[in-house]
């Protein structure tokens, strides 16, 4: 059966499944992660501050982005915000906002609600004792959190966070509803174009599963080498 | 030093924990805050830096109101040392870190400058060669002497003590002892609430004894371990100093 199959096909498309495709998901990857974790660690104090109308804010915005499919978002993002933008601002025409951008934005907003869960448990993971003896030093609420309980919440949480942007990484491939060329895009048009599918979308596969195989394994190393001594 | 006035707070409003506490520290002076669990006590203690809020009556340190919208809590703070029952070093610091941090942050010493200071007041409490550790590598009654060299860091002009000796094992309360013995005969003004009956005797020149939110007794040391007017507190000493 295997026979049947040119693997050599693969080899040709190879610069440009990796040059464009795999360079453009992990650019995707690493931006939302970032943008994820500084939104989302904003939207955890928000929640956590006294103040009863911030925690509200940031406590809708967290379960409305968790109700929604990503799929979806992506879509609506991209076709309907040019038109918002274009409400909004009053412009004569749809704002064009680009299919990177447009994903970009999409998935720090969502990757926001998920981290910001995460940095919630890991903030409140920290005793309280904590933040009183930093109080008690002198050290402002934003100095507290900034050298004091933000640290060790990070710490705590690592392992959580890059497993949340594992599964970023494979959620990427979710752009192909904009025909961006991301890894599996580009993947995908090689198979379309060569009527080579399932060599393509096995390849596919194996690289997706063979990095995200290889974090997970690099997170365990994480975990036991950053943890505090307790 | 410190005044406390007319001192109410309530948890919830069916829920009084502190009932018209009146008291002072002069400058110099140990006042040894005991009574059962339960008593207040701790919560009398953190009202005086703010750590916990109070519902009525005033508290200054220095002439400065603590509950005054005003005041700049985080400088008054600055000026008080803490040290609480479970140390709270910061975990991920190295001891020297710790000593360090409040200095540059709240204070803005140079870091030589902090890192020369925090290694003399290591040395003064004889953790000198621990500097490089993490805290979790010290026992209890290291990271409490850390936890007191840490507050002393900060030139503080008053002293407050949560229970500094409750979390430690038996063996390690008289190494923590000893180094808040010097400091009161240093004339450091210190706020101490403990069940060490021993350190009281020793250095206190006051003893106050709260019993359901309430100072019972504010006396002279002498007169209350000599005669406590009161029938709570007589059964309280009787019952911690029966063996």
């Amino acid at each position: 059966m295997l026979g049947n199959f040119d693997f050599d096909v693969i080899r040709r498309a190879l610069p440009y499944l990796f040059y464009e495709g795999m360079t453009f998901t992990l650019t995707l990857t690493a931006l939302a992660a970032l943008g994820g974790l500084v939104f989302g660690t904003a939207l955890a104090l928000m929640r956590l501050s006294g103040l009863k109308l911030l925690g509200r804010i940031a406590g809708l915005y967290v379960d409305f982005m968790r109700s929604l499919p990503l799929v979806l978002v992506i879509f609506w993002f991209y076709f309907l915000v040019p038109y918002i933008g274009q409400w909004l601002t009053g412009a004569s025409r749809p704002i064009s906002v680009g299919a990177f951008a447009s994903s970009l934005i999409t998935f720090i907003m969502f990757e926001a609600a998920y981290f910001s869960e995460i940095m919630r448990a890991g903030i409140q993971s920290i005793s309280r004792g904590q933040p009183a003896a930093a109080s008690a030093l002198g050290l402002t609420y934003a100095q507290t959190m900034r050298y004091v309980v933000l640290p060790q919440a990070f710490r705590n949480m690592l392992p959580v966070l890059i497993t949340q942007t594992i599964v970023l990484f494979q959620d990427t491939s979710l752009v192909y509803v904009l025909s961006i060329t991301d890894f599996l895009g580009a993947a995908s048009k090689v198979a379309q174009r060569d009527g080579r599918l399932v060599e393509m979308y096995l390849f596919a596969a194996i690289v997706y599963f063979t990095i995200s195989c290889i974090a997970s394994f690099g997170v365990r190393r994480l975990q036991s080498r950053i943890a505090i001594i307790r | 030093m410190i005044e406390i006035s007319h001192v109410d707070k309530w948890y919830s409003p069916t829920f009084q924990v502190l009932t018209d506490c009146t008291t002072s520290v002069a400058k110099g002076e140990v006042v040894v805050v005991c009574g059962p669990s339960g008593s207040g006590k701790s919560t009398l203690i953190k009202c005086v830096n703010a750590l916990e809020p109070f519902q009525k009556g005033d508290i200054s340190i220095d002439g400065i109101k603590v509950n005054d919208t005003k005041t700049n809590l985080s400088k008054l703070r600055s000026r008080v040392g803490m040290v609480f029952q479970h140390f709270e070093l910061f975990p991920h610091l190295k001891i020297i870190d710790n000593l360090c941090l409040a200095q540059e942050k709240v204070l803005g010493r140079a870091h030589d400058k902090a890192v020369t200071k925090g290694m003399a007041l290591l040395e003064r409490v004889g953790l000198k060669e621990h500097a490089q550790k993490f805290p979790a590598q010290l026992s209890g009654g290291q990271q409490q002497r850390v936890a007191i060299a840490r507050a002393l860091a900060m030139d503080p002009i008053a002293m407050l003590f949560d229970e500094p000796t409750s979390a430690l094992d038996p063996e390690m309360i008289s190494e923590v002892l000893d180094v808040m013995v010097d400091l009161a005969r240093e004339g450091m003004t210190m706020m101490v609430v403990t069940h060490e009956m021993g350190f009281a005797r020793k250095v206190a020149n006051r003893v106050i004894f709260m019993d359901r939110g309430e100072i019972v007794e504010d006396a002279p040391k002498d007169d209350f371990f000599g005669k406590p007017r009161s029938d709570r507190a007589q059964k309280f000493l009787s019952k911690i100093l029966s063996h």
